[in-house]
């Protein structure tokens, strides 16, 4: 229904655009202005200072880690790094608000434009650009389950450092939104500045969605709030491009709107509003001086950057002569880089990709587990791979050693010993079992040898059965073709 | 000694006396204890703390004892009802903080109790220091001790730190702090006839001061003389790290700043402050303030601070702007007064209705106002801008002068409700002020006079930023020249 960013209506062809607002919580020990803890999942309002609650006389202090993590994520989105930027009030009433204002950054957010290479389906890549990033304080929680006809306020994310990340409207489709945002938080994962766990809270994403007839303006555009993962961002664009198309094509217009996405039901629908209007009248905080960075410490945060995904797909792509298409699923999560790598490490690297992508990804795909919790460590792994390099057993018994690495963590030469799986490559024994082979089907020897070239697989498998797959497969193959041509 | 001589001391004579163990803290205390009983009349305290204090008193008697004193062990001091204080009713004037007892102890007031003072009490003001004559408190009006010759009427102290000058004046506190936003140190220092000193922005922390305009808000001393808001303002002053706005360079002993020899200062008189109505016997004692100065050997110079006539009209629009957002945080939710609805935005609504007084409400809505979108650009945009160029003019000026002598009112004292139904009348009091406030630049009011009618009046010295020794050194000449010996007509204690 929605290819290359054009989407059919009744009317004719329409253009879907996107533009995506990204908050990320910022890793780091305490809240953006004060020294409160922020661990996810504490009891609610114990991770809260007198700063956060907004009492009397509390004064909001620049925490400079959160600061530094904005400074490293704007450096990774190759975006430019504002010398001097100024913390705003953004005010509103709401319970879970205690100060009755949002610290943010308004006209002169820490970093400013910069971009965010995908890479498509098609083997081509896209350019989005990143309007700003800006540090903001997120608000505390509102429950609304815990009494009948009484609302509870968490504080505890109150004063928690966000990065808002403020795409350009350059996405196209449902799909083109889904690989940014997976970008993005591969992006924040290998700076280590978001650990990207979208169900718990930690990115949330509010999604701009316009239709337009191709080539003409901007449409009105609705903005749906704070959609929890990759899949429901996809699913409210899809929805919201149809609804949009429609609302049009019967003649109606689009009102400038926010809308909630129902997950349940998969549409999106009008949110009530925080307030009547929407006036947060923005000044610059006088609490706070505006916030100045050293150009000498930028650079070096620059000089210390990790390698990031781009970089590294290249390399594997260089240094390990690996497939584009292999080198990005190995890049896309850092952790599955690093166990790549470790695997790799002196090694056959294709044969190394290859294990990692298919055994091993299918286990943990199976398993519903993160490479982090690898019933088999890349040491092992590596391990394992060697003893087929060595000869010491044969690609199909590897298999089976892998599945009781799987089943046990043991370690692989181990498995070997234990249950006897070491290769058969003494000539005499294969000779004997080919031998045997070739004189119980005496009739199919004679078919081969007529022309038949299909029963050589036959051969091989009744050798390998005969030695319990033991045999190494070299030596049977040189061996059998002697036997038979002879 | 007695009670009344005892309450006569100043901070420097009662350092001096408790170090020589002509007295206890103790006894220093007691006496205060006892004077702020018997000047209950004024209102001029909200909530007195005498057990902590005698206790206070007691430990600072033990260090003397053990020859261990600290700089201001034993010194009884009253504390605006501005400063958050642990454990402490703190009010801010409003309803709004039914029942706060903070969990913290301001930066500035920690600072004093780890000096060794001694804690009298809280002190009324305005609500949220809203004010310029300490009548708008939910606690009811402060009285000035002095009254006009042959006038009964009760008059007020001037605002917002009515209380604590008061206390100061009346003898029921041996010195106070107070806050200054446009005035409010100052102006009652002025009503009051003593000494208030508002230092530069960032030299006192403003952490744990209830807000009212966080650009504009400045914590000071009050005091009988200026020797005594040197050296307390010498314990309330340093960088804080827990204020993003406090300045970190080092503090002086201001007190050695008070040598007596001005000779060669350049002294500003700017042309811009002979306002149109400003009081003859104003006027005059200016002039009078000048010639104190020449004749000890500073060198008058008149200057222009062009801006000065946009300073007011910027003032009550950035203030009330920042009040407007510093006070979004009494809704009823956490703490304080909360006035229960059918929902939510009801609640806030019923809850800051009841909780914000008449001039706070007022203010909010200017706030609200000035910040809105299509009024920002044409008001608190445009005065921020003046801002810059009111604090330019004094940059300017002292390139050519030392430091600046104006009057720190255009008026003495008034009843109680004289002024209370024009708010731009009551405004106007700030036109002396709060230049200052809006530049950072330190300034102290000295009492110079009386008026016709035997009221103080007060004349005020500005300096450059982070330079208040310039200042007090002159205003100490001021002072010495200026003699100023009378009493309000309610003290607390006898006369010397």
């Amino acid at each position: 229904m929605i290819a290359n960013g054009a989407v059919e209506g009744r009317t004719g062809q329409w253009e879907t655009v996107i533009g995506l607002e990204v908050h990320a919580q910022v890793i780091s020990k305490a809240k953006l202005f004060s020294g409160a803890a922020i661990d996810f999942g504490a009891e609610a309002n114990t991770q809260v200072s007198p700063v956060d609650a907004a009492f009397p006389g509390m004064l909001p202090v620049i925490n400079r880690v959160c600061v530094e993590q904005a400074v490293r994520t704007g450096l990774g989105l190759d975006a430019e790094i504002r010398l001097a930027s100024v913390f705003d009030r953004k005010n509103y009433f709401y319970p879970d608000l205690p100060a009755g204002y949002q610290i943010s950054q308004y006209q002169q957010p820490v970093v400013g434009r910069g971009r965010v290479v995908l890479d498509m389906p098609d083997r081509t890549t896209r350019e989005i650009g990143i309007t700003r990033l800006h540090l903001e304080q997120d608000a505390g929680k509102s429950l609304h389950d815990q009494h009948p006809s009484s609302t509870y306020v968490d504080l505890n994310r109150a004063g928690v450092a966000l990065m808002e990340i403020v795409s350009e409207p350059d996405l196209r489709s449902a799909e083109e939104a889904g690989i940014y945002l997976r970008k993005l938080r591969s992006i924040l994962r290998y700076l280590g500045t978001c650990d990207g766990n979208m169900e718990e809270g930690s990115l949330r994403c509010d999604v701009n969605v316009s239709v337009r007839r191709p080539g003409e303006p901007y449409g009105t555009r609705c903005e749906i709030k704070n959609v929890n993962s990759v899949r429901y961002v996809m699913q409210s664009i899809e929805y919201e491009t149809r609804r949009q198309i429609e609302i049009i094509e019967e003649g109606g217009t689009i009102a400038q709107q926010t809308r909630l996405f129902d997950a349940a039901r998969g549409i999106t629908r009008p949110m009530r509003s925080k307030e009547e209007a929407h006036d947060y009248r923005y000044f610059p905080d006088p609490d706070l001086l505006p916030l100045v960075l050293d150009p000498d410490w930028v650079e070096r945060l620059r000089a210390e950057l990790p390698e990031l995904p781009d970089a590294k797909k290249a390399r594997f792509v260089s240094a390990y002569g690996l497939s584009a298409d292999d080198a990005g699923v190995l890049v896309a999560e850092r952790e599955n880089a690093f166990f790549f790598e470790r695997v790799a490490a002196g090694r056959d690297a294709k044969a190394a990709a290859n294990w990692v992508m298919g055994d091993l990804f299918g286990v943990l795909n199976r398993l519903g587990v993160g490479i982090e919790q690898s019933p088999v460590s890349a040491e092992r792994l590596g391990a394992l791979i060697d003893l087929i390099a060595d000869s010491t057993i044969s690609g199909r018994l590897a298999k089976e050693v892998f599945a009781e690495m799987i089943a046990t963590g043991a370690d692989p030469a181990a498995i070997v010993e234990a249950k006897g799986l070491r290769q058969v490559t003494d000539a005499g024994a294969i000779d004997s079992a080919i031998d045997e082979v070739l004189a119980a089907h005496i009739d199919k020897v004679a078919e081969y040898r007529a022309g038949r070239d299909k029963l050589y697989g036959f051969f091989v498998g009744q050798v390998m059965r005969a030695t319990q797959g033991k045999a190494n497969p070299a030596l049977v193959n040189r061996l059998l073709k002697e036997k038979l041509s002879g | 000694m007695s009670d009344s001589s005892l309450l006569a001391l100043t901070l420097a004579e009662a350092c001096t006396g408790l170090a020589q163990k002509s007295f206890s803290a103790r006894e220093l205390a007691a006496a205060y204890n006892d004077a702020v009983k018997v000047a209950e009349p004024l209102n001029a305290y909200i909530t007195p703390t005498p057990e902590r204090a005698l206790a206070m008193a007691d430990a600072a008697d033990q260090r003397l004892a053990r020859g261990e004193a600290l700089p201001l062990d034993g010194i009884p001091i009253a504390v605006k009802d501005l400063y958050c204080t642990k454990d402490v009713l703190t009010t801010a004037g409003s309803h709004i903080l039914d029942g706060f007892r903070p969990s913290y102890e301001s930066t500035v007031t920690d600072k004093l109790w780890q000096a060794g003072a001694v804690m009298l009490g809280k002190t009324n003001l305005d609500e949220f220091a809203m004010g310029s004559s300490s009548t708008t408190s939910w606690h009811g009006p402060v009285e000035n001790p002095w009254r006009r010759a042959g006038d009964n009427r009760p008059l007020v102290p001037g605002g917002s730190s009515g209380g604590s000058a008061a206390a100061v004046a009346a003898r029921a506190a041996l010195a106070a702090i107070g806050t200054d936003t446009g005035g409010s140190i100052r102006q009652p220092a002025s009503f009051c006839g003593i000494v208030g000193l508002k230092p530069t922005y960032g030299r006192c922390s403003r952490w744990g001061v209830v807000a009212y305009a966080s650009s504009l808000d400045h914590p000071g001393p009050m005091t009988r003389t200026v020797r005594d808001a040197a050296i307390l303002l010498r314990a309330m002053s340093g960088h804080d790290p827990r204020d993003s706005t406090s300045a970190p360079v080092p503090v002086p002993d201001f007190e050695a700043a008070l040598t007596g020899d001005i000779r060669g200062l350049r002294v500003g008189i700017p042309r811009e402050y002979r306002v149109d109505g400003m009081p003859g016997e104003i006027e005059a004692l200016w002039v009078q303030g000048v010639e104190w100065l020449r004749a000890a050997g500073a060198e008058p110079v008149e200057i222009s601070l062009p801006m000065t006539k946009y300073a007011l009209p910027t003032y009550y629009i950035i203030a009330p702007a920042e009040a407007s957002s510093n006070l979004a945080r009494y809704d009823g939710v956490r703490f304080g007064l909360r006035v229960e609805g059918d929902s939510i935005d009801e609640m806030y609504e019923l809850t800051r209705a009841a909780g914000f007084g008449a001039e706070v409400r007022r203010r909010v809505l200017i706030g609200t106002y000035v910040l809105s979108a299509g009024y920002y650009d044409a008001y608190y945009l445009k005065a921020q801008r003046v801002r810059t160029l009111i604090a330019r003019d004094f940059v300017t000026a002292f390139e050519e002068v030392d430091c600046i002598l104006t009057p720190t009112a255009p008026s003495a004292a008034f009843a109680i409700g004289e002024k209370s139904e024009d708010p731009i009348a009551m405004y106007l009091n700030d036109v002396f002020t709060v230049p200052a406030n809006l530049a950072g630049v330190p300034v102290v009011s000295v009492p110079a006079g009386l008026s016709d009618d035997g009221l103080p009046l007060g004349l005020q010295i500005i300096g450059r930023a982070f330079d208040e020794e310039t200042v007090l050194r002159a205003a100490e000449v001021l002072e010495a020249a200026a003699r100023f010996r009378h009493l309000p007509s309610f003290i607390a204690g006898g006369g010397r």
